[in-house]
């Protein structure tokens, strides 16, 4: 009875004031949004740093049994794809038959990076019991030019143009429909720019 | 209770290694203060394969590789500031433990805060209209005819807690 403007005021500024109560409902709405998308992106999938810069220069070693070491000087001269693999690697053997067949096209060229083998024959042991599409391949035992390339597993494949800049990453094993509605059009497309 | 003290400390023995086995003796520095350098900003980098654990415990070998490049960063002369750039330049800033402050992670950053002073101010304003605290709670004074009965019935009834609960309360 003593304060009377409380009750006097506070009808008019709940009218006014409504959608107050509506905030925590919004927020709700807005976080479950959020979490949502969060829910769609792959956390393995990081973007790659190197994409539109030059690969690093380097130059690995050739197994045993392969003469060719790979540099960055046999990428220069046409678009290529760099694909990381190891024999230890489960999902490279299931990339594999998709790698032979890009190989077979002859569209482009397939470059291994034979990565943090145990045994340095390793590598070359399984591309003699599962197929060699590689046109060179090079060892990097302890994750040197892995480590350059912010690879986070294997398999990874970069498409790198014919200046040596990588164009794209490519995470985990290049399927079937990668390599037609995705890699080989691209390639196309760094050709056609090229010229 | 003995035999559970034993249990925890044996616990403990075995755990107490485990935290500093992914350092292994042979990626070690033999310079105790570089060492220590590549401890501290390992601790910092995130294993890329293993998302939520550093560089510094984790057991992967791409972690183990990352500290041994590390180690020859800070040993070639680079400081830290250098040896930790270069893995962001490689990995992006999702290598970082600790996310950068910058545009894109602003939210990150205040967004707690702001939610804080949002519902600060939301119960401030709560409060506020609701007028002083006790101001509309208080209970009104009896009227005549209330304190009339309430005499009455003080006055003429059994006290209020039973006898047999009041030996029992004492």
């Amino acid at each position: 009875m003593t304060s009377p403007d409380p009750q006097a005021s506070s009808p008019a500024r709940s009218g006014g004031r409504r959608w107050v109560y509506f905030l925590p409902l919004a927020v709700l709405a807005g976080l479950t949004g959020l979490f949502l998308f969060g829910l769609g992106n792959d956390p393995r999938l990081l973007p790659s740093q190197l994409i539109n810069r030059p690969l690093p220069e380097f130059a690995l070693e050739a197994p045993p049994g392969r003469d060719r070491p790979l540099t960055s000087e046999v990428l220069k001269g046409d678009v290529s794809l760099v694909n990381i693999f190891g024999s230890w690697c489960v999902a490279c053997l299931q990339e594999h038959p998709v790698l032979r067949q890009i190989a077979a096209e002859g569209v482009v060229r397939i470059h291994g990076i034979d990565w943090r083998e145990k045994n340095p024959a390793d590598g070359m042991a399984w591309l003699r019991r599962h197929g060699d599409p590689y046109d060179a391949v090079g060892q990097d035992p302890d994750s040197k030019l892995a480590i350059d390339l912010g690879v986070t597993g294997a398999p990874e494949t970069f498409v790198v143009d014919a200046q040596g800049v990588v164009r794209y990453k490519h995470v985990g094993p290049i399927t079937q429909q990668d390599w037609t509605e995705k890699l080989k059009p691209l390639i196309a497309d760094l050709r056609k720019a090229a010229q | 209770m003995i035999r559970r003290l034993f249990a925890i400390a044996a616990l403990a023995w075995l755990l107490a290694p485990g935290a500093a086995l992914a350092v292994l003796p042979d990626e070690q520095l033999a310079d105790p203060a570089l060492e220590g350098r590549a401890r501290t900003l390992s601790q910092g980098l995130r294993c890329v394969v293993c998302q939520s654990e550093n560089i510094d415990e984790s057991n992967a070998e791409l972690a183990r590789d990352m500290r041994i490049r590390l180690r020859e960063l800070l040993v070639a002369g680079k400081s830290d500031d250098e040896a930790v750039g270069y893995m962001v330049e490689r990995y992006g800033d999702y290598v970082l433990m600790k996310p950068p402050f910058k545009a894109t992670t602003l939210a990150l950053w205040l967004g707690p805060f702001a939610l804080l002073l949002v519902g600060a101010l939301g119960i401030g304003l709560y409060y506020r209209r609701r007028g002083p605290i006790g101001a509309e709670s208080a209970p009104a004074a009896l009227s005549a005819a209330e304190r009339q009965r309430l005499d009455h019935l003080l006055a003429d009834d059994e006290p209020p807690t039973p006898p047999g609960d009041r030996e029992a309360g004492r």
